[in-house]
């Protein structure tokens, strides 16, 4: 924003409206000047339980954890459930634990100054909720190798830098059986937010839920370019019905499109938190993610000083992602089946990703019965079969 | 052709909070004053709009307290502007970050809750908001150009001294026309978070408020035009969305930016002939006015 400013506010105003109206146009198409929780709000510093002025002796006090979040723990959605377990990791370790967050961290420089303030105010395990966060943890890390820190989302470690995440496919898989047993038009729309392999997974193992249901089914995808932003969302909903999609499911953080799905009279899904009071009767259920096995391993580690670097990847088995406010509507076989999947995923019997299954062109990607590996799933760059429109800035 | 007039109604219903939005800023500009603030003042109303709604179930009620509280701020910028005569620029954008970080602040107890959606009695069905919003342009054009109001407006925009000559308030006329420009705007962002989307999230209206700012400038400040401008940029949104889902090889990036690009392009061709800006701009428009001079 002060860049704004300065540019505008000159000795000399544009005496023609037309240049301010340029000027106001291009700041329209600029996130940085619409004032998006991501991108420039203040970070404010706020702690869960007020600090002790003096600090106590080391040994005595309890372990110091701190998370940085991208958005404001209020967004219903991503931020939200990182706060959520926040606070049942700290109930579970109670006087063990004193836990703090900051809200709004960019994903830019200031990341880093966040992050490193974190560290000054004595917290020996840091937690970084997004993927932008990696280079300035890495940084940050390189520098204070007594502690410890988990960065979600994100691929490089260190001696004390792990990465965790959710395989949200799981979830978006379930969803997708729901789908495929609800919808009447065998069509199905995704609203995308940005063409990266976790939301290309989504959209893919969503559209595998629902195929094997009705081998038949198809799915459009809308992209909107963002990861918040509810006017637009809502609208790419509305388009995706126009086209005779009868079941929504997104990869954004609001629930717009759920409530988009609500007016029309059709069906949608929650996403990364319980959303069904935003809509409840097109709500068919929500696939959430639970951080809060995690935050108590990671802290657990820290405490007992078995705390190892590793790449983290945790799905139904270990209850970081489940199916949750399952709507009456849903036939009960249907629920039975999602009851039995969950079970399968969690003793092993049973493979999302498993052959055969072939790309949108046609080509087998996975012979029968061959599993797909974790580098496979991490690097996804192809629609699946029944996937509809050409990839964006794909190959 | 069921799916062109789809997309017709999406890109009306897309295109409506502009509408609203560029109307209020018409009236506001007319008056020879420019308010940058619309965005700030579109987040102040759909957070009051959605708070309200929440409080009372009444969405007529939540779309008048979100043009209420934007009516209000609007004419503290008034005050600043008219009287204190504080540049219009800097004031209109010290309007919006506040809008924005006030909203925010205000808004964060909000943004677990939802309002109950109603549904939709057909697909062709819209909210009466928007048939309201083409009467209003009907009326503001009526207004501006058969009405004697209107004249005394334009006049005070035009040459605010020669009105004061003729014995007009010049700065009762214009805090009026800020603080009806300022309603109107708020109506729009109300809108948005009341109708649109019920929900409130922090800069939920993205980019709205300048987007209005620009079509007001497009629309060479004539309701009629902003109606046009407004649809058509609803249009072109809707449009790559309905593209993209039809699998149409373009970048996303592209398209996303088709709506801008599509404006900038007719704010181009239109200032190309200065004579269509000059017969239609307010003269006075971000001059500071004394009326002792």
């Amino acid at each position: 924003m002060p860049r704004l400013l300065d540019r505008t506010i000159l000795p000399t105003f544009p005496e023609n409206a037309l240049s301010v109206t340029l000027l106001a146009l291009a700041c329209a198409a600029q996130p940085a000047c619409s004032k998006k929780p991501s991108s420039d709000a203040v970070p404010a510093l706020s702690s869960a339980t007020p600090a002790p002025l003096a600090a106590e002796p080391k040994a005595a006090g309890p372990l110091k954890v701190a998370f940085a979040y991208v958005g404001p723990v209020g967004d219903a959605g991503w931020t939200y459930a990182h706060d959520k377990a926040r606070k049942e990791a700290e109930a579970a370790f109670a006087g063990k634990v004193k836990t703090s967050f900051v809200e709004n961290v960019p994903e830019a420089a200031d990341a880093e100054r966040v992050i490193r303030d974190m560290v000054e105010q004595g917290n020996t395990l840091i937690f970084g909720t997004t993927f932008g966060y990696m280079e300035p943890m890495l940084k940050v890390a390189s520098d204070n190798p007594k502690v410890h820190f988990e960065h979600a989302t994100g691929y490089k470690t260190a001696v004390n830098l792990r990465t965790y995440d959710s395989r949200t496919y799981e979830g978006a898989y379930l969803a997708g059986v729901v789908a495929g047993s609800m919808t009447k038009s065998k069509t199905l729309g995704v609203v995308g937010s940005i063409p990266i392999p976790e939301v290309i997974r989504n959209i893919d193992s969503f559209t595998l839920g629902a195929q094997s249901v009705s081998p038949d089914i198809k799915t459009k995808v809308v992209w909107v370019g963002k990861w918040f932003d509810p006017p637009k969302e809502g609208e790419a909903a509305q388009a995706l019905l126009d086209q005779g999609a009868d079941v929504l499911m997104q990869n954004t953080d609001s629930s717009a499109v759920l409530q988009t799905a609500e007016k029309a009279g059709k069906f949608a899904f929650g996403w990364d938190s319980d959303m069904s009071k935003f809509g409840p009767h097109a709500h068919l259920a929500s696939a959430v993610i639970n951080w809060a096995p995690y935050y108590k391993k990671g802290i657990q580690d820290a405490l007992d000083g078995s705390w190892k670097t590793s790449q983290v990847w945790w799905g139904v088995k270990d209850g970081a992602i489940d199916l949750v406010a399952i709507s009456d509507k849903v036939p009960a076989a249907t629920k039975a089946k999602i009851d039995e999947l969950k079970k399968g995923l969690k003793d092993g019997s049973f493979t999302i990703w498993k052959g055969p299954i072939k790309d949108q062109a046609g080509k087998e990607v996975l012979k029968a019965d061959e599993k797909a590996e974790d580098k496979l799933l991490l690097g996804i760059n192809f629609y699946v079969k029944g996937v509809e429109g050409k990839l964006p800035s794909g190959k | 052709m069921n799916e062109l007039l789809l997309l017709l109604g999406s890109s009306i219903d897309s295109g409506t909070p502009l509408l609203l939005a560029a109307l209020g800023l018409i009236i506001n500009e007319r008056s020879g004053v420019i308010n940058l603030g619309a965005e700030g003042l579109m987040l102040i109303a759909a957070i009051t709009g959605f708070a309200t709604a929440l409080a009372t179930k009444n969405d007529a009620l939540a779309l008048l307290a979100g043009a209420g509280a934007a009516a209000v701020f609007a004419a503290l910028l008034g005050l600043l502007v008219i009287w204190l005569n504080a540049n219009q620029y800097a004031t209109g954008l010290a309007l919006s970050l506040f809008g924005s970080g006030f909203s925010a602040f205000v808004g964060i107890r909000y943004t677990q809750e939802s309002l109950a959606v109603a549904s939709h009695h057909g697909p062709y069905s819209h909210h009466y908001l928007v048939y309201v919003a083409v009467l209003l342009t009907l009326g503001l054009s009526w207004f501006l150009f058969r009405a004697k109001a209107g004249l005394v407006l334009r006049a005070v925009g035009e040459s605010p001294e020669a009105a004061q000559a003729l014995g007009y308030p010049v700065r009762l006329i214009r805090l009026a026309a800020v603080v009806t420009g300022g309603a109107l705007v708020g109506l729009a962002g109300a809108y948005v978070s009341v109708v649109s989307t019920p929900l409130w999230v922090e800069g939920m209206i993205a980019g709205k408020g300048w987007i209005a700012l620009a079509l007001t400038t497009f629309a060479t400040w004539r309701p009629a035009r902003a109606l046009l401008g407004a649809y058509l940029f609803g249009g072109v949104t809707m449009l790559q969305l309905n593209l993209q889902g039809r699998g149409v090889n373009l970048p996303v990036e592209l398209l996303t930016a088709l709506p801008y690009l599509a404006t900038i392009f007719v704010l181009v061709l239109i200032s190309k002939n200065p004579r269509w800006i000059a017969a239609n701009m307010p003269t006075s428009l971000g001059k500071p006015f004394y009326p002792g001079a």
